[in-house]
């Protein structure tokens, strides 16, 4: 039998669909909140014993922390009876008053009470800069590093050492403290490794022997030897290398240390970034006729330092968490500052000294904490650059 | 368009001083001039204040008695008797034996959390990044502090010692253990461990190389364990047990005998071992990243389920990745051991920088031995470092 064209348009097919079926919705044990935990906590025996684990070790650490923290803690007081469950009492948690007592402390040290908004105005003066820097609309950014190496480093050290021409009461280092130190010895480090460290990573790559092995032995050398033993180093041999009258105060030789130290470590995470920038830059830039500098500053630095940045905000943190070492060589920076405080008879309880470690764990983790988002941030931003 | 040139007229010359080869030469004596200028500087100074403040040089003093005494000793030292030489080895021991049982633990724990990282419960992966994020973000100095003071100096005094099953004391001023006395046959069960580890090791070359030609394989695992173990235990009981222990006795004031644990060592142990598991885990975790995804989809595909996946495609390739970090963290852990002066434990910077040369007040000499110790350490570490990366190094074709 034999199909003609007009049957075909005739015949209807029935078994066709002309419209697709709706999808149905996974089943419920796959979808929403209990899908989720199906997926995510419970997939495996072995993965439903350890969300058990660490569930448990959750509900054991938590709640203690938070009646430490806020639910037994002490708000308002006086002196230690405040915070005594002899006297109280009841169960105590941290002792806040001793940390508000002692914020004053903590923040400008021993430096005179009168003088204390000279200090006030260098951390505004640094957060105006840190602003400036951080936010990608800010108008002018290309002043910003003047502003960071140039106009910040002479102004604040007029307004925190003093300078009597201009009526500023000179203000000995002995007397500065606490995060003042803190934040100055970090800032120093900042601003002197990053141009040194520059020059020493070019030095290790220079083509002139002498140059290559001074920085390779300096980098080497620092890098090997712990950064206890550096500030040991500046702060027992350093006055011994210059004429007595020239001896530099304490807080100055601890910044020559970490400055040295942050430099060494500079360098080598610069060294990465040069040798990630290809041939074909360098060539390029000699071809059109480009001397060294020239070809430094206009063509390898900017790619180089630009691939570099997480990892130069990365050295960033680890010499923030090392300005806590200057506490060795007997200068008040913030830890220090709790240490002394905690032992102070006015306030020792049993909780006084976890209360402070408390007060300074937050100050260090919220500062490392927001750095390392930003260099996370700075990463993804360039990576967009990359992307084609 | 051409430049006519007269033949046999010598190239264009640039000015001398434009020359690369004498202004290379130029910057280089300059700056071996400043460096020797500053050196020169530095020692004449140096020379001057120290005969001006009457201060000896030279190492005579290594050989003076030390007269100070020191908390934990590896080495029998005496303050009356040893001299100042002994002092620095006692310090150099104390500060190779918490880094190297630090190693141990930061390892263990920075592989556990860095697995745990990538683990597919979500409640795992959290835990142990927020334990990194936290850890990282503190400075081991605040954390050593805070195991020291707040935690450890907070147990209870001398007479109200929490008392442990097994003899062990723990109170404020350490963790007091019954030390172990060897008798007169013990010798024989250190020699049935080495045979033990011998004995496995052969048997796994064995068993390896059966399985290559045969494809039988073979219970490694328990027979090492058979050898390593239940040997010695065997040759324990044989040999009537020669091993007594010392139990701490409690006074009121005091404990004696039995091991005595210093809370400044556990403050440090705990402090590094938890601070550097936390840099350990982030670099395990980047390893385990560094292998690409094909590789894990190409073993199941071919069969392999997870564990032998894990254990023979992903760990192998990772460890390349994974091993020099690994080792500069060690490294890291070893140099951060002198934070030890801050809690008082007598490790080498404590010992020898601290007391040392403030009772000698030589401090060009004694900074010096003491850079000198880390330098080596450091650099022979990074020798070895890169002969194992020679070695390991991927053979491109």
């Amino acid at each position: 039998m034999t199909m003609s064209e007009g049957d075909l348009a005739v015949a209807k097919i029935h078994f066709v669909r002309s419209a697709t079926i709706e999808a149905k919705p996974p089943p419920v044990s796959m979808r929403g909140a209990v899908g989720w935990l199906r997926e995510n906590l419970l997939s495996t025996k072995f993965n439903i014993i350890l969300t058990l684990l660490i569930a448990l070790l959750f509900a054991w650490i938590v709640p203690d922390l938070v009646r430490f923290l806020l639910i037994d803690a002490v708000w308002t007081g006086a002196d230690r009876d405040a915070c005594r469950e002899i006297v109280q009492n009841r169960a105590i948690g941290a002792c806040w008053p001793f940390a508000f007592e002692r914020w004053p402390y903590f923040v400008y040290g021993s430096y005179p009470i009168p003088e204390r908004w000279r200090v006030d105005v260098f951390f505004s003066m640094l957060a105006i800069g840190v602003v400036w820097l951080l936010w990608l609309g800010a108008p002018r950014r290309g002043l910003v590093s003047v502003y960071f190496f140039v106009v910040l480093p002479i102004s604040s050290f007029i307004l925190l050492t003093g300078w009597k021409a201009i009526g500023l009461q000179p203000v000995d280092t002995v007397l500065w403290g606490g995060i003042l130190v803190t934040i100055v010895v970090a800032w120093v480090g900042i601003v002197v490794s990053l141009p040194l460290g520059i020059l020493l990573a070019l030095g290790r790559r220079s083509h002139m022997p002498a140059v290559r092995l001074f920085s390779v032995i300096f980098i080497e050398f620092v890098r090997g030897v712990p950064l206890v033993t550096v500030l040991f180093m500046a702060s027992v041999m350093l006055p011994l290398f210059v004429p007595e009258h020239l001896s530099p105060d304490k807080l100055l030789r601890a910044l020559i240390g970490i400055a040295l130290f942050a430099s060494a470590y500079m360098a080598e995470v610069v060294r990465a970034g040069l040798q990630a920038i290809p041939k074909g830059q360098f060539e390029g830039a000699m071809a059109v006729g480009l001397g060294y500098s020239q070809m430094m500053r206009l063509i390898v630095l900017p790619q180089a330092l630009k691939i570099t940045i997480p990892n130069i905000v990365n050295t960033y943190i680890g010499l923030f968490k090392d300005t806590t070492l200057v506490f060795i060589v007997g200068i008040f920076d913030f830890l220090h500052t709790v240490e002394v405080s905690r032992i102070d008879p006015k306030w020792a309880t049993p909780v006084t000294s976890t209360t402070g470690y408390a007060v300074a764990a937050m100050f260090y983790l919220v500062f490392c904490y927001a750095m390392s988002r930003y260099a996370r941030a700075t990463e993804a931003r360039l990576a967009k650059s990359e992307r084609r | 368009m051409s430049i006519d040139l007269p033949a046999g007229s010598p190239p264009a010359r640039v000015a001398f001083y434009n020359d690369p080869k004498v202004r290379s030469i130029a910057y280089q004596v300059a700056l071996c001039a400043v460096i020797g200028f500053l050196v020169y500087e530095a020692a004449s100074n140096a020379i001057a204040n120290l005969e001006r403040a009457r201060i000896a040089s030279g190492f005579g003093f290594w050989h003076t008695t030390a007269g100070f005494d020191i908390s934990q000793t590896l080495i029998a030292y005496s303050a009356q008797a040893s001299t100042y030489g002994r002092a620095f080895w006692v310090g150099l021991l104390n500060t190779l034996l918490v880094a190297g049982i630090g190693i141990v633990i930061a390892t263990i724990l920075g592989f556990v959390i860095g697995i745990a990282r990538l683990s597919k419960n979500w409640l795992v992966a959290k835990a142990a990044s927020g334990y990194v994020e936290t850890i990282r973000n503190i400075p081991l100095l605040l954390q050593l502090l805070f195991w020291y003071n707040a935690v450890l100096k907070a147990l209870p005094e001398m007479r109200d010692s929490y008392k442990i099953p097994g003899g062990i004391f723990l109170n404020n001023r350490g963790l007091f253990v019954p030390e172990p006395i060897f008798g007169n046959g013990f010798s024989f069960v250190v020699i049935a461990f080495g045979v033990g580890i011998v004995g496995s090791i052969s048997f796994y070359v064995w068993a390896r190389k059966r399985q290559e030609q045969t494809g039988q394989q073979a219970p490694v695992f328990s027979v090492a364990l058979a050898l390593v173990i239940g040997l010695p235990l065997a040759v324990l009981a044989l040999s009537e047990f020669p091993l007594t222990f010392e139990y701490p006795q409690g006074g009121r004031f005091n404990i004696s005998g039995g091991i005595e644990v210093l809370p400044e060592f556990a403050a440090l142990l705990f402090g590094l071992s938890i601070y550097t598991a936390a840099f350990i885990a982030e670099v395990v975790r980047a390893g385990i990243l560094a292998v690409s995804h094909g590789q894990t989809e190409a073993a199941y595909s071919l069969g392999l389920r997870a564990p032998p996946t894990l254990r023979l495609i992903v760990v192998p390739q990772a460890m390349r990745v994974i091993i020099p970090p690994l080792t500069s963290q060690y490294l890291n852990l070893t140099k951060n051991s002198t934070l030890a002066v801050a809690i008082g434990y007598p490790d080498l910077v404590q010992v020898f920088t601290g007391t040392v040369l403030n009772q000698t007040g030589q401090a060009v000499e004694v900074v010096a031995i003491t850079m000198a110790v880390y330098l080596t350490i450091s650099l022979a570490t990074s020798l070895l470092m890169n002969v194992y990366n020679s070695r390991i190094a991927l053979v491109e074709r």
